[in-house]
């Protein structure tokens, strides 16, 4: 007795063939959004030389981070050592990738966990399809982006982007639903609309588990993003990469130390954002 | 079940935990859908209004006190009083006008930029309570809003409360497990047990005439002393003597009824003093007038007083007490004996 193969991998491929020859306009309407957005905050990122660059977003992190020093000096010295490097072309490009990304993962993922959290069809839906999300190994993304829109930074980015969007969308579920029930009856007592009810008590109340959920998020934009190097993303990512493929051990370390700098100052700056208790 | 909350009264849901007040209670807001039946305000279903209309009779009809306060975390104190204010679209400086007028009200001013988690539980049940009276409704729904403060501050929040009602004059629903607060607080008190109400009465009802067993069980373990007061302890006063008598009458008087003193009252039943048998006797022996032996300083208390502030009344002095009215006349006399008789639950009588 055999059991007949069943040739589950033909059937996806002539699918997401199909889909890539009837929908491909739809695929590059978007391309060209993805492209926009990347030069947009690679050019925004870009406009100051390297120091004062660095004085402005010492100030900024002074600023958000509530006079936080220990932050604001080591967010000086890391980028600092990055230009020492002679990265910083390069990590200004991942830390557009990494923006884009998160941008986008968060602008579809907040309002879907917000729906998820009030109403359980949605929820019921939306949760076997984040489960497979996240059990996916993050390389087999890969494929299917590339089919789609050919090498280079878009499909590293939508890989990203499906791939860091799902704990923004299970925090923010997560966060609305934990709202206390009288703070729920608070709102319905003092005759809120569902909208009011949402906005002045639902979110803010959320906020801190929503923070979380962005911070989730970036960071694993920035790992994704250094991932889909393989793809022809560029930035730090492709460094690496080049680093691993010729032995060259100089290289991939410069390379991962400035991705690690750039690790640290985002996730404190997005955990020094979240409002604390 | 089916009752009545009269305006201007504060009406108390009481019973133990899972009797259903505090779901009676959310009906009323429709916090919780009723499944049957009609709820009126003014006239008006609540029950069968639309989304719309309900929303307005949240708004300006009505406001809610919780237990656990369910003051908004990110929002400053003066902000929170105003959340109702809030809602309904007033513009912020009015509503941190009416706002601050709430908050001097609970005496909180000066807080007003707190953060509510820096306030104590009493503080912030204050907020709570600013919050639900700066929409100035009609109704206050209350439940168990003090059940979470600790005694000392409880027994304040209620004596503010009352007071605050004596002004108010708003119609307060208040939920609660306590029945010495809703002997306290309430004009009215509906007892529930297992979703129906038991008995609905005067605190002085309930206590004096249980509607059933499960009631008078309930009542059995309450300090009668705080409700109870020198009207309903005190005895006819007979026999008395009039002060135009002579002292043989009132000799003959204390000698027929077995007692030890008696009351002097004029014609007009104005207490006029004291006399005891003892000193009867002598006077007539020395030949002198009932005027002469004659005690004046007679301990004398109010008919409303309670009778937790009479027993040490009762336990120094050496005389009964008279129950006067305010222009001193003989209402009643309190002896020990009538106060343990009182305070003993009465059997079927």
């Amino acid at each position: 007795m055999v059991i007949p193969e069943i040739p589950i991998g033909k059937v996806v491929e002539s699918g997401v063939y199909w889909l890539n020859d009837n929908f491909g306009f739809l695929m590059d309407i978007f391309s060209k959004f993805i492209d926009f957005l990347i030069s947009g905050f690679k050019d925004i990122l870009m406009f100051l030389p390297p120091i004062a660059f660095i004085f402005v977003i010492s100030i900024l992190v002074y600023i958000v981070s509530r006079r936080d020093l220990k932050l604001t000096i080591g967010t000086a010295i890391g980028f600092a050592l990055i230009e020492s490097m002679d990265l910083w072309n390069l990590s200004i490009e991942t830390i557009a990738l990494v923006l884009a990304s998160a941008l986008v993962a968060l602008v579809v993922g907040i309002p879907t966990g917000i729906m998820a959290a009030k109403n359980e069809t949605i929820f019921s839906i939306v949760k076997p399809v984040l489960d497979f999300m996240q059990t996916m190994p993050s390389f087999v993304y890969l494929i299917p982006a590339v089919i789609f829109f050919g090498l280079g930074n878009v499909p590293g980015l939508v890989a990203t982007i499906v791939f860091a969007m799902p704990p923004a969308i299970r925090l923010t579920n997560l966060g609305i639903r934990q709202v206390p029930v009288e703070l729920r009856e608070v709102a319905n007592a003092f005759g809120t609309t569902s909208m009011q009810k949402l906005i002045k008590v639902e979110l803010p109340v959320a906020l801190p588990t929503i923070m979380a959920g962005v911070n989730q998020c970036i960071m694993l934009s920035l790992s994704m993003v250094v991932i889909a190097a393989m793809i022809g993303a560029r930035g730090l990512g492709y460094q690496v990469l080049v680093g691993i493929q010729r032995v060259d051990i100089a290289q991939g370390f410069e390379a991962g130390l400035g991705i690690v700098i750039i690790a640290i100052v985002l996730d404190r700056l997005t955990q020094s954002i979240t409002p604390k208790e | 079940m089916n009752f009545d909350v009269y305006e201007g009264e504060t009406f108390v849901l009481m019973g133990l935990s899972g009797s259903g007040k505090s779901t009676l209670l959310r009906c009323l807001n429709r916090l919780i859908d009723p499944s049957d039946g009609h709820i009126l305000i003014d006239g008006d279903d609540i029950a069968t209004m639309n989304d719309k209309e309900l929303r307005e009779a949240r708004r300006k009809k009505m406001s809610m006190v919780f237990q656990s306060f369910a003051l908004l975390p990110h929002k400053t104190v003066i902000d929170n009083v105003a959340f109702g204010l809030e809602v309904q679209g007033i513009p912020k400086e009015e509503r941190y006008t009416k706002a601050e007028e709430a908050i001097v009200k609970v005496g909180l001013k000066g807080h007003e930029a707190s953060k509510t988690s820096q306030l104590s539980g009493g503080m912030q049940q204050r907020v709570g309570l600013a919050r639900a009276l700066a929409t100035d409704p009609d109704i206050l729904l209350m439940d168990e809003a003090f059940s979470a403060l600790d005694p000392l501050i409880r027994s304040e929040m209620q004596d503010e409360l009352i007071a605050l009602q004596d002004k108010l004059k708003k119609t307060i629903v208040f939920v609660s497990h306590d029945l010495d607060e809703a002997l306290k607080i309430g004009d009215r008190i509906a007892i529930m047990k297992d979703g129906v109400i038991a008995q609905i009465g005067t605190a002085e009802e309930i206590l004096t005439n249980p509607a059933d067993d499960y009631v008078s069980e309930f009542v059995a373990g309450v300090d009668r002393t705080k409700i109870l007061t020198a009207e309903n302890v005190m005895k006819r006063p007979e026999p008395v003597v009039s002060i135009n008598s002579g002292l043989t009458v009132a000799m003959q008087l204390m000698k027929k009824h077995g007692i030890s003193s008696i009351f002097v009252v004029d014609p007009e039943k104005t207490i006029k003093g004291i006399l005891l048998i003892d000193d009867a006797v002598k006077a007539v022996k020395e030949k002198r007038t009932l005027h002469d032996v004659l005690i004046t300083d007679v301990p004398t208390v109010a008919p409303d007083e309670p009778v937790k502030d009479i027993i040490p009344m009762v336990a120094e002095s050496q005389f009964p007490l008279a129950v006067v009215n305010e222009r001193n006349k003989l209402l009643g006399v309190i002896v020990r004996g009538s106060i343990l008789g009182a305070l003993t639950i009465k059997e079927e009588d």
